[in-house]
């Protein structure tokens, strides 16, 4: 429990390892092309930040359990008065702004938030007495820790991080195992109140870039635009591309955002098809060892945390790839291990971290031993 | 999902045995196989829509990427040129760099231009006619900033382009027209197609920046042989407009030349010569019918209207009533006055008159229960003697004795009111009235005032000088000349024999005792020993003698001045007409004539003369019509009027007023016409054009 080191290799879970590099491989060699050819300025730094995230993460893998559930509430805490902090900063210095500069490194504590709302709501379900699951005290409390961050990150204003908050929150809470009506009633609630917050909620730029996606041909030099150019990306590079280092929408600059949000469309020009059946069925495989992880885990921390998990990768891959498919509306999500930038890659490799981390006591785990909610 | 529900139903606030840890973990499985189904679904849904996207759509995407990355340019093509007979360019392209705006693709319109206007150091009426136009323009079709840019400022401008959206500077080539305003009429100009002729043909090189078609005269005329094969570029450009790379090039096919009879240094000569006066001059080679020179002034600088007509200048234009507009040459009508009467003369030797039959003239002649005034008392006069005298009365006797339907339909015959195959926008019929034509007109019967007016020139007749020159040749020649304007037309004519020999000879030596014997223009002699021109002066009256004597007072009310000539007058070798608006009498005409003949056989001693005059008047035409445009410009620059938005409403308007010019005369033609002592010399000097307003 306590080893630093990890277990021998063989004993890695390379089933899901393996691709995940693959990907990042694949990704550094699309990075290397938007970047007109070059390994600067993303690829490398999208390797190196891999690799030291990579160490990360198995670090994160090797904490004990005990560690992990003493550390959640805290850091929950600390990353809240993060986003206070960004706000207050913000405000002083006119302006929103999203990260801190901490002089090492700009930090973008909303991405922080992802990983441990997961964390902290499992922890908190885990504890709760298994009675009071359908009580108010399952709804309100995690409720407000949702609510919290989301509502300050939604002032920053960044609707896709809050979004990614509220959805890794809310389904620790379906499979916590709150009654589903309630899920239903905030569905029904939530399709009501959507037309409000259309017209009063969003800035007037969201709101373009929600119609757009119903029409995006409407306006093809405005909000359209990037939507646009990213079908004729997509759909230019047919079954197998149009060739490494040959993608004129990402080369010329017709592809708005090649490197991050649009990384996806700049592959899928050179690489086809082909290329984008790779990289979802390599998401395929991450998201379904994660799904493996969590229902092999025998106790109800684990089992919330590392679903958790599974669901906040899921929802930058689907909210990603249905954006540049022209099925969601302009939102800026990165796709994982491939878009260039850090704060995505530290929480994607959190992430991975602590389903290895899970992983790693599940393998500890005596099998089929009976789930203690204790822990 | 059912399941998932029952497990639910047993109430929200039930902590019942229902729930446990068991159950908790059967939801919690059941729940995720329903989530991580729904993530499955959606994968597949991607994976499903990006293949749809990837062939099915396929083809559509690759064409729309390759719109993206290639930029088609079109290169406008060189245009033709227009030569004269000899080969000398009349109009020809000057290699320039230019600046055009595309409206629709301006950020802000205002400031764009403003900061081009200070770049490029435009005048603020240049600025103010750049906005204007850019307000109104429906968006695709360029606007010209500015053209003939020196290097450093087109370097200066290109460093900037980033910053300056809708703006396109190239290297081009611009026309030029070294002759200027003397050929305004005759060449017209060029300038970007407007928006109803881009509809009318939607070819998109008539939206290309630089690109301009033929507005006026020969340049609208011969535009389709003029125009040539534009050539094109396919470049690579990024999404900013960046150009990555020359993927192809296609060099431009420069339009067919255009190859005029027009003599291009006798044009611009006569057109000078023209000097204050409102005129035009016509020659043409009786050899051939070719046209030598079509001269009409005041005009426009052709070159400068290229670049787009400024607000400034179309004002100036616009208020001088010698209206620098309008082509003189086929749109002026003038009444011919005594100009026709050696082509009645022709008609009534057709009618079988003898020559030598004679009439008294006592200061005028009876016809029928009235006396008719001549402008003279000529004693006994003969066909000779009424020519080269200008009797009137001699020609109310014959009208009336052959009838005037005879005389009509020699003046039809020989070019009076037709219009003749030439490759013009447009030339006006004007009118030879008959008896036949009053009643279809005015509804009342032709009285012998009628005749005697139209005798001498008067009345209804109106003519244009060109149909003066054709008549002039058919006379002098005894051909039927058809006139042309191309050298890759045939002369035409020439076979068809009008008059027997004796009568054209009769009719030549009358014609030349006008300027060399005993006649009306006695100081029309050519300063040769052996070259003798003939003619025959006309005066025409535009009001009646109780508005104005017809040669001082207001410059609208006076006579016109006109006279037709050919020289040598034994064997014709060119003919033709000057016509002078206002000129208070053929006095102001016939020298005109003179100066133009001298030139065509010998230049040094025509532009001797020239010069002389032109030192009293001020410069050559063009140097003039530069001085009064910055007089003007500087006196009205800020209050004028800008121009129609559309050429063709310039060219309409100036149209409708020509016909409306043309009426003047017919107001006084409702009775007898007292006429003008024919010989006088022209008044007092025409009026300073800035005065006559």
């Amino acid at each position: 429990m306590n080893r630093i080191i990890p277990d021998p290799i063989a004993r890695q879970p390379w089933g899901m390892l393996i691709p995940l590099f693959l990907l990042v491989g694949f990704g550094a060699a699309v990075l290397y092309s938007a970047a007109g050819g070059s390994m600067q300025p993303y690829a490398s730094s999208h390797l190196v930040r891999f690799g030291v995230f990579l160490v990360m993460a198995s670090i994160i893998a090797s904490l004990p359990r005990e560690l992990v559930r003493f550390l959640t509430y805290p850091a929950y805490i600390v990353v809240l008065i993060l986003l206070i902090a960004v706000e207050i900063i913000g405000q002083v210095g006119g302006g929103s702004q999203r990260w801190l500069d901490l002089g090492f490194m700009v930090l973008q504590p909303s991405e922080l938030m992802k990983p441990v709302i997961v964390i902290a709501l499992a922890l908190y379900f885990s504890s709760l007495p298994v009675g009071l699951i359908a009580s108010w005290r399952s709804l309100l409390v995690p409720g407000a820790m949702i609510a919290i961050p989301v509502g300050l990150v939604l002032l920053q204003p960044d609707l896709g991080t809050s979004l990614a908050i509220a959805f890794g929150g809310g389904v620790v809470m379906l499979l916590a195992g709150l009654p589903l009506r309630w899920f239903v009633g905030a569905g029904a609630l939530a399709a009501a109140a959507a037309p409000v917050v259309f017209f009063f909620g969003l800035q007037e730029y969201q709101q373009r870039r929600v119609l757009t996606m119903f029409d995006p041909e409407a306006d093809p030099l405005g909000a359209g635009y990037h939507i646009t150019q990213s079908k004729i990306a997509i759909g230019s590079g047919g079954i197998f591309g149009k060739g490494f280092n040959n993608g004129s929408q990402s080369h010329l600059q017709y592809l708005p955002e090649p490197h991050t949000d649009f990384v996806f469309a700049t592959m899928a020009e050179e690489w086809g098809l082909v290329g984008g059946i790779f990289v979802i069925a390599v998401f395929a495989i991450i998201l379904r060892w994660g799904w493996k992880v969590a229902l092999q885990s025998r106790d109800r921390f684990s089992n919330l945390l590392a679903s958790g998990m599974v669901a906040t990768i899921f929802f930058y891959i689907a909210v990603n790839l249905l954006m540049v498919m022209g099925f969601a509306p302009v939102v800026g999500i990165p796709l994982p291990f491939m878009s260039h930038g850090g704060s995505s890659m530290l929480t994607n490799m959190i992430c991975i971290g602590a389903l290895m981390m899970v992983n790693r006591w599940n393998r500890n785990a005596p099998r089929g031993g009976i789930a203690s909610s204790a822990g | 999902m059912a399941k998932l529900f029952s497990g639910k139903k047993r109430g929200v606030r039930s902590r019942g045995p229902i729930v446990n840890a068991s159950t908790l973990k059967n939801t919690f499985d059941r729940r995720s196989m329903v989530i991580g189904t729904i993530q499955g679904g959606i994968g597949v849904l991607l994976a499903v829509r990006m293949g749809y996207l990837a062939i099915a759509e396929n083809e559509k995407y690759r064409l729309e990427s390759e719109s993206n990355r290639v930029n088609l340019t079109l290169i406008p093509p060189r245009r033709g040129w227009i030569l004269d007979r000899n080969g000398a360019p009349l109009a020809s392209n000057r290699a320039d760099f230019r600046v055009d705006v595309i409206p629709e693709r301006l950020m802000d319109a205002e400031a764009t231009i403003d900061s081009l206007g200070k770049l490029l150091e435009l005048n603020e009426a240049r600025i103010a006619d750049i906005k204007q136009e850019v307000a109104q323009a429906r968006g695709f079709a360029p606007i010209e900033v500015a053209s003939g840019l020196d290097y450093q400022q087109f370097a200066a401008l290109s460093v900037r382009l980033p910053d300056m959206q809708g703006v396109v500077p190239q290297r081009g080539f611009s026309r030029f027209y070294p002759t200027a305003s003397s050929v305004g009429h005759l060449i017209g100009y060029v300038g970007p197609a407007s928006e109803e002729e881009y509809e009318l043909d939607r070819n998109p090189l008539l939206i290309t920046p630089g690109y301009k078609i033929g507005k006026d005269g020969l340049e609208k005329q011969f535009e389709q042989a003029l125009r040539g094969t534009p050539g094109a570029r396919r470049v690579e450009v990024t999404a900013s407009g960046r150009i990555i790379r020359d993927l192809e090039t296609r060099e431009d096919i420069q339009g067919n030349p255009v190859k005029l009879t027009i003599d291009g240094p006798l044009q611009d000569y006569a057109a000078r010569r023209i000097g204050l006066e409102s005129g035009s001059v016509v020659v043409m080679d009786c050899q051939t019918g070719d046209l030598l020179c079509m001269a009409s002034m005041p005009s426009f600088d052709p070159n400068s209207f290229s670049d787009g007509i400024g607000s400034v200048e179309y004002a100036m234009l616009r208020e001088d009533q010698r209206v620098p507009l309008r082509n003189k040459v086929l749109k002026g009508l003038y009444p011919p006055g005594s100009t026709v009467k050696p082509m009645h003369c022709m008609a009534f030797l057709q009618e079988g008159i003898d020559p030598e039959e004679t009439i008294v003239c006592g200061g005028g002649r009876r016809i029928g229960n009235r006396f008719f005034n001549c402008w003279s008392n000529h004693g006994v006069v003969n066909m000779g003697k009424a020519i080269y005298q200008s009797c009137d009365s001699y020609f109310y006797h014959f009208a009336q004795r052959v009838g005037f339907d005879k005389v009509a339909a020699m003046a039809k015959y020989l070019g009076l009111g037709q219009e003749f195959p030439l490759p013009v926008t447009s030339q006006f019929y004007g009118t030879v009235p008959t008896p036949e034509w009053k009643l279809n007109k005015f509804g009342s019967e032709w009285q012998p005032y009628d005749t005697v007016n139209a005798s001498i020139g008067q009345g209804y007749y109106l003519t244009s000088p060109l149909q003066l020159a054709v008549m002039s040749t058919r006379l002098a020649t005894g051909r039927h000349v058809e006139p042309r304007l191309t050298m890759n037309s045939e002369p035409r004519g020439f076979n068809q024999v009008d008059f027997p020999d004796d009568q054209v000879s009769y009719i030549r030596q009358a014609m030349s005792d006008v300027v060399n014997g005993p006649g009306t223009a006695g100081r029309g002699r050519l300063p040769f020993e052996d070259i003798k021109m003939a003619g025959k002066t006309g005066t025409a009256q535009v009001v009646s003698l109780s508005v104005s004597d017809g040669r001082s007072g207001p410059w609208k009310y006076r006579d016109h001045g006109l006279f037709t000539f050919f020289a040598p007058f034994d064997n014709p070798r060119y003919a033709g007409a000057v016509v002078i608006e206002h000129g208070g009498g053929s006095g102001a005409a016939y020298p005109i004539a003179r100066d133009v003949m001298t030139f065509m056989f010998d230049p040094q001693k025509g532009i001797e003369a020239l010069k002389a005059l032109e030192e009293q008047w001020g410069g050559t035409a063009q140097q003039r019509l530069d001085q009064r445009y910055a007089a003007y410009a500087s006196e009205r620059g800020t209050t004028v009027t800008p121009p129609p938005r559309r050429d063709e409403d310039i060219f309409d308007q100036v149209e409708a007023e020509a016909r409306l010019a043309a009426a003047q005369s017919e107001a006084i033609a409702g009775d007898a016409i007292a006429p003008r002592p024919d010989p006088a010399a022209s008044g007092s000097p025409p009026p300073v054009p800035e005065a006559a307003q």
